[in-house]
């Protein structure tokens, strides 16, 4: 209690809190203490706890939990096939009955509720009795194929039935096991059905999570299918889920099929950045060799869930590499060493002026690369820094002096109190998917309301389409639009502008008039640490190149450069490059980039290196090396450094933990990692924008990614994304240029 | 030797005895009234008079039988007054269970958080051997649209669903039409019978899967979903149909409401046993001369049921081989547990069968009982809803073994391992379609042990040995030693 009422604010709170009377009990009190100052004025009510019994040991727990979770928390494992914290409760496997006290028949765990005083028996012969049962039911229909299978080792089935199964079957029926025809869910979902044992996890992930709603059960009784009825693919990015989910081998991963064994592969956490959620992720791999991706729990990021870009592009780890300095020689790339290489560059860099060298950052750029390029092009008097895109050379929009001007502030979870969304410029299914699935929880759940203006893509939830062009905003400024209501009513509302709305002809008008609707309803949107004003950046670099700078100058950009230097810029076109250039490109892939440089550098990817990346939200994390980097290929930051030395300009830093003391120096949060620095000033930075030139031309706010699959050099590579860019993407467009030609 | 045999027979009796007591006495009556004897019902006693469409079924007719007659001053009295009659006739749910009614419609009467209520009638009768139902919506459709307002208004509902069987074209057409004039002529509707209360009543026509009889499968199909049980809790009372407080009923249970209304709990409590009070439509189908839907009193001795209104056994009383007594789901019973027994919840219960739908199927000495009680566990392998395990991949196992049983294509041992998969079964599924399909399975290995086992053996005589090691590997009990033997 001390330390509560020590805290700024917190005798405010304490007040509040009685007067509401419903929580006085002490025990909630250190979960405020944990939320920091944004906790305080949350008016959740705390949920009453209830003390139950389990084998005799008392638990406390929230009301409403299940008796499965009451178990969890007193330490008891119970077993369970359909059973998913975040998923509906289905009931159907019956794999974790347990016996209540004055129950004549044993309970299911998952679907009881926990009522006061419960006396839960876990482990008793009626128990074990019932676990018996349906292990034997569950393994009659069950093909014994565990040898040939891709979950052997790392199957549910196989795990429970070995603790709860007993030790024989007794399944000699002369009808024989149940076959079921395979299904195609698409180019990453292999199917084994006959495994299937109906637990309905894929099908409740696909309606609740990934929003397609055609996956279901057809039949009845043993003649029950998982099928989607109309056989057709499972169209959405998050579908590869239902790999992790599927507690047998019925669903297993196309790409990878029969490739490793799970007891083969060494796993390392680590997180993905293929887009700028940050994903968590696990990366597993056997020797050099990236096997598979699989996410890792953050609930304040990805929960359980990761994007089939992220899980299946790692092929692309294994192609198109660059191995070795390269040096253009006509019309071919010629090996040479890296000394060789350096020195040549370092030529072309005393060749021209300092404000005739220009730098441009990637997608996939690290901070630690971004710094050292900054600092190696300031030392020699360059301050020209672009990233690459559309119309990026100039200085973005919404400028870089407030942070939360181009941040995701009201993060990735807090789309889940938010009431209303607008979407601005922007599909979150294709530059977030992550995000996406936060949106459609929040609209299944809490009946988000959500309003888009720009194209009227496929999102998974319904939305009112206000508009395609950025006038469209106009009409929710001014109170045209019945959705202006909404935000005016709304308690949190939201506002996500997509990063692809830099490079628009009107971008200055979009983000202004955003500005001005936030500052219409400033209580709402600023109201005790929530900020309902985002930019969702589809790319990791991005954001970083933000934080530390990696901007040109204004006079620098006048100018037409003659050293170009693409730090993994592959969004780059001819007319980014004027043709007297001296190009050098460093990066990972040999992508679009390389075909302009004259000078290829080899990098490594994310799985090679460990490096720090911002996320949307400005959410710093590392990465872990996972495989080393392939061949003559170095570290980014490392090649920066010794090119420094080679030229005369070198950095003081070299080591990692020097580089990552000079990004201390630039911005403190840059070496907090998992946390997300509280953006100051965001106000004034709506204040910045507001003030912006208001001129709209009615421009169409066009999507930014056209293909989902294939966004990076790294997803360019792969050849799984490649077929699903042609199942999903491809199949799509294909009816509509039909029906237009 | 002999005598301590039966020496041994009568400790085990004297042991299990109290067992059995225990496990009866729940609702037992323990002191029935000394020599009083149930049945032969009077005419003037009957709810249902017009069970075999013999006169009008409409508005017309029905108000000449008694119908319509003072429901306006019943629906006035409110539902106070209504449950009170309700528990005091002692009504019992028609539907199977035997949950009595007055207190099960009195849980819908909690105070009101805004949404609206229903009263679901479950008029799916899908049991094997049951035709009651029909027969009501067919000749007193009239019984059945009152009682969905005498029984809506004791439960504050603001609609009734009909959810009727979609086999059942006539019924559904009569009973539309009864409805149809029941609105015409202001008896039901804004205003029902001019006691300023609202009340709906709509029919909804299944599409004809015996799971959909099951209450919740029920409400889901309502809903337009598949018809597949819900998990309870929470139970229909507080989250039912459109997600509204819901009572689901039996069609017969909402059909006698108004009579007992009319004529008071206690002329209904007055027949049949205590507990298991009332009158109550049996359907009396299979071997014998006189097949037929008959309304009786609770309590009537199966056997004066069968000679009284069936004309007896075929071939006469020594020629029964058994009686399933409640519809497909209750366990079989042989003819000497026949002999006394007598209708109603628990006496039937206390021989380890049940009242179920009152639905009697009777067997004479032709029947091959294994033959139709495979039969029965194909039924329920096709019905099943495939939602939980036990009964999705029991069913169908349950019907493999005894499709071999019936041949004899078996061991003795797995009479032993059939009965402990109906136990593993039984109780361990969401709704009550496992237990359903055990029970049958467990009435046969009960009773007709000793055919079971003639069957194996007159199979055994003349097939190879081999053919059948295998299922002796899969019966229980059998030790390492035994098991590398074969």
């Amino acid at each position: 209690m001390l330390r509560f009422i020590s805290r700024p604010g917190g005798l405010k709170r304490l007040t509040s809190l009685t007067s509401r009377g419903k929580v006085g009990s002490s025990q909630c009190v250190p979960e405020f203490t944990f939320q920091g100052i944004r906790a305080f004025s949350l008016s959740i009510p705390r949920k009453q706890q209830v003390e139950v019994f389990v084998d005799g040991n008392p638990v406390k727990i929230e009301q409403g939990s299940a008796v499965i979770q009451a178990c969890e928390k007193a330490g008891y494992t119970i077993p369970r096939f359909c059973y998913h914290e975040r998923l509906s409760v289905a009931g159907n496997c019956r794999m974790c009955l347990v016996e209540l006290e004055r129950s004549p028949k044993p309970i299911a765990s998952c679907a009881m509720p926990v009522m006061p005083g419960m006396k839960i028996k876990t482990d008793t012969p009626l128990v074990k009795k019932a676990r018996e049962g349906v292990m034997e039911f569950l393994l009659a229909n069950h093909p014994l194929d565990c040898p040939i299978c891709d979950q052997g080792g790392e199957c549910d089935l196989q795990d429970q039935s070995i603790r709860y199964g007993t030790d024989r079957g007794r399944f000699h029926e002369v009808i024989g096991k149940r076959a079921v025809e395979d299904k195609d869910f698409g180019p990453l979902i292999k199917t084994s059905m006959n495994r299937c044992i109906h637990c309905t996890r894929c099908v409740r992930f696909a309606n609740e999570v990934a929003g397609v709603p055609e996956l279901g059960t057809t039949g009845r009784g043993s003649e029950m299918q998982i099928s989607t009825y109309i056989e057709r693919t499972l169209d959405s990015e998050m579908s590869a889920n239902v790999i992790d989910l599927c507690p047998v081998g019925a669903l297993t991963a196309k790409p990878y099929a029969f490739s490793y064994r799970s007891w083969e592969l060494k796993g390392t956490e680590t997180i993905d950045i293929l887009d700028a959620i940050g994903s968590n992720i696990r990366v597993d791999s056997r020797g050099v060799e990236v096997m598979r991706v699989l996410p890792r729990i953050n609930d304040e990021i990805n929960e359980e869930w990761i994007s089939d870009k992220t899980r299946f592009a790692f092929d692309g780890l294994k192609r198109q590499r660059l191995t070795t300095p390269l040096v253009r020689q006509g019309d071919k790339f010629i090996p040479i060493s890296w000394n060789e290489a350096l020195s040549c560059v370092a030529k072309e860099i005393h060749n021209v002026k300092g404000t005739e060298a220009k730098a441009i950052a990637g997608q996939l750029v690290d901070v630690e690369s971004l710094v050292a390029l900054k600092d190696l092009f300031n030392s020699f008097g360059s301050d020209n820094f672009a990233i690459d895109g559309p119309n990026s050379s100039k200085i973005p929009t919404h400028g870089v002096d407030f942070r939360s001007n181009y941040l995701l502030n009201s993060k990735i979870a807090g789309v889940e109190k938010a009431d209303v969304l607008l979407l601005v410029g922007t599909n979150p299914r294709h530059e977030g998917p992550i995000l996406n699935t936060r949106i459609l929880k929040s609209y299944l759940n809490n009946g988000l309301d959500i309003g888009l203006i720009g194209h009227a893509a496929d999102t998974t939830y319904e939305y009112d389409h206000i508009g395609t062009n950025s006038k469209a905003l106009d009409s929710i400024l001014k109170d045209v639009h019945p959705f202006a209501k909404r935000i005016s009513e709304a308690q949190r509302p939201l506002i996500i502008v997509g990063s692809g709305v830099l490079g628009n002809p009107d971008e200055a008008y979009v983000f202004s008039t955003v500005a001005k609707i936030v500052n219409k309803y400033k209580p709402k949107f600023f109201q005790d640490g929530w900020n309902g004003y985002n930019v969702l950046q589809r790319a990791v670099g991005h954001p970083a190149a933000y934080d530390i700078g990696f901007i040109p100058s204004h006079a620098s950009s006048q100018t037409s450069p003659k050293f170009i230097y693409l730090l993994g810029a592959d969004e780059i076109r001819p007319q980014d490059i004027p043709k007297d250039a001296f190009v050098v490109y460093q990066g990972h892939h040999g992508d679009v980039g390389t075909h302009y440089a004259d000078i290829i550098l080899p990098g490594v990817a994310y799985t090679e290196k460990s490096a720090t990346y911002l996320n949307t939200e400005g959410r710093v994390q590392l990465t872990r090396t996972v495989v080393p980097p392939p061949a003559a290929s170095r570290e980014d930051w490392k090649i920066i450094r010794a090119l420094s030395e080679i030229t005369g300009f070198t950095l003081p830093y070299d080591d990692l933990p020097s580089l990552r003391d000079r990004m201390n120096d630039i911005a403190p949060h840059l070496t907090r990692y998992g946390v997300i620095e509280n953006t100051s000033n965001s106000q004034l930075g709506i204040e910045y924008l507001s003030e912006l030139a208001a001129n709209s031309s009615d421009a169409k706010l066009n999507p930014i990614i056209q293909d989902f699959y294939m966004t990076d050099s790294i997803s360019r590579s792969s050849q799984t994304m490649a077929k699903c860019s042609a199942a999903f993407i491809k199949k799509k467009r294909e009816p509509q240029l039909q029906a237009s030609s | 030797m002999l005598k301590k045999y039966l020496l041994n027979q009568t400790f085990q009796a004297i042991r299990l005895r109290p067992v059995f007591k225990g496990i009866a006495s729940f609702a037992t009556v323990q002191n029935p009234t000394a020599g009083r004897t149930y049945g032969n019902l009077k005419d003037e006693d009957r709810i249902f008079t017009n069970l075999y469409s013999r006169h009008d079924f409409r508005l017309k007719g029905a108000l000449k039988r008694g119908d319509w007659y003072k429901t306006k001053e019943i629906i006035l009295k409110g539902h106070e007054w209504i449950l009170q009659e309700i528990k005091t006739s002692g009504l019992r749910g028609r539907g199977g269970a035997g949950f009595p009614s007055g207190l099960k419609w009195s849980f819908m009467n909690k105070p009101s958080d805004g949404r609206p209520k229903y009263l679901v009638v479950n008029a799916d009768e899908g049991e094997p051997g049951t035709c009651k139902d029909r027969e009501i919506m067919r000749g007193d459709p009239h019984k059945l649209v009152e009682g969905c307002l005498v029984a809506g208004r004791a439960m504050n509902a603001n609609a009734a669903y009909i959810y009727i069987r979609g086999e059942f074209y006539n019924e559904a057409s009569n009973l539309q039409e009864a409805i149809n004039e029941a609105y015409s002529a202001g008896l039901i509707g804004k205003n029902a019978c001019g006691s300023g209360y609202d009340f709906d009543i709509y029919i909804h026509r299944g599409a004809g899967a015996y799971i959909c009889g099951e209450e919740t499968a029920l409400i889901e199909s309502l809903e337009g979903k598949q018809g597949k049980p819900r998990l309870k809790p929470p139970f229909p009372a507080d989250v039912g149909l459109f997600g509204c407080p819901t009572t689901v009923a039996n069609v017969e249970t909402v059909a006698v409401a108004p009579t007992i209304c009319r004529r008071g709990g206690s002329w209904f409590a007055s027949f049949g046993r205590e507990k298991n009070s009332g009158t109550k439509l049996f359907c009396i189908s299979g071997h014998v001369n006189n097949p037929c839907s008959v309304e009786e009193e609770m309590s009537i001795p199966l056997r004066e049921l069968i000679e009284r209104h069936c004309g007896g056994v075929r071939g006469g009383w020594d020629n029964l081989l058994a009686i399933i007594p409640g519809g497909s789901s209750v366990p079989v019973i042989p003819k000497h547990i026949c002999e006394d027994v007598l209708m109603d919840f628990d006496a039937l219960r206390d021989v380890k069968s049940g009242l179920g739908t009152a639905a009697v199927i009777v067997m004479d000495k032709s029947t091959d009982i294994v033959q139709a009680i495979s039969r029965l566990s194909d039924f329920y392998k096709h019905e099943s809803c495939g939602q939980c395990t036990p009964c999705r991949e029991g069913t169908k196992w349950l019907m493999g073994m005894m499709s071999r049983f019936q041949k004899g294509y078996a061991v003795p041992r797995e009479i032993d391992m059939v009965e402990e998969l109906t136990k593993q079964i039984e109780g361990h599924t969401i709704c009550a379609l496992g237990d359903a399909a055990a029970w049958p399975v467990q009435g046969l290995v009960r009773h007709f042990r000793p055919e079971l086992e003639a069957r194996m053996k007159a199979y055994a005589s003349t097939h190879n040995e081999k053919e059948l090691s295998k299922f002796s590997s899969a019966a229980p009990g059998l030790d390492r030693f035994t098991l590398s033997m074969v």
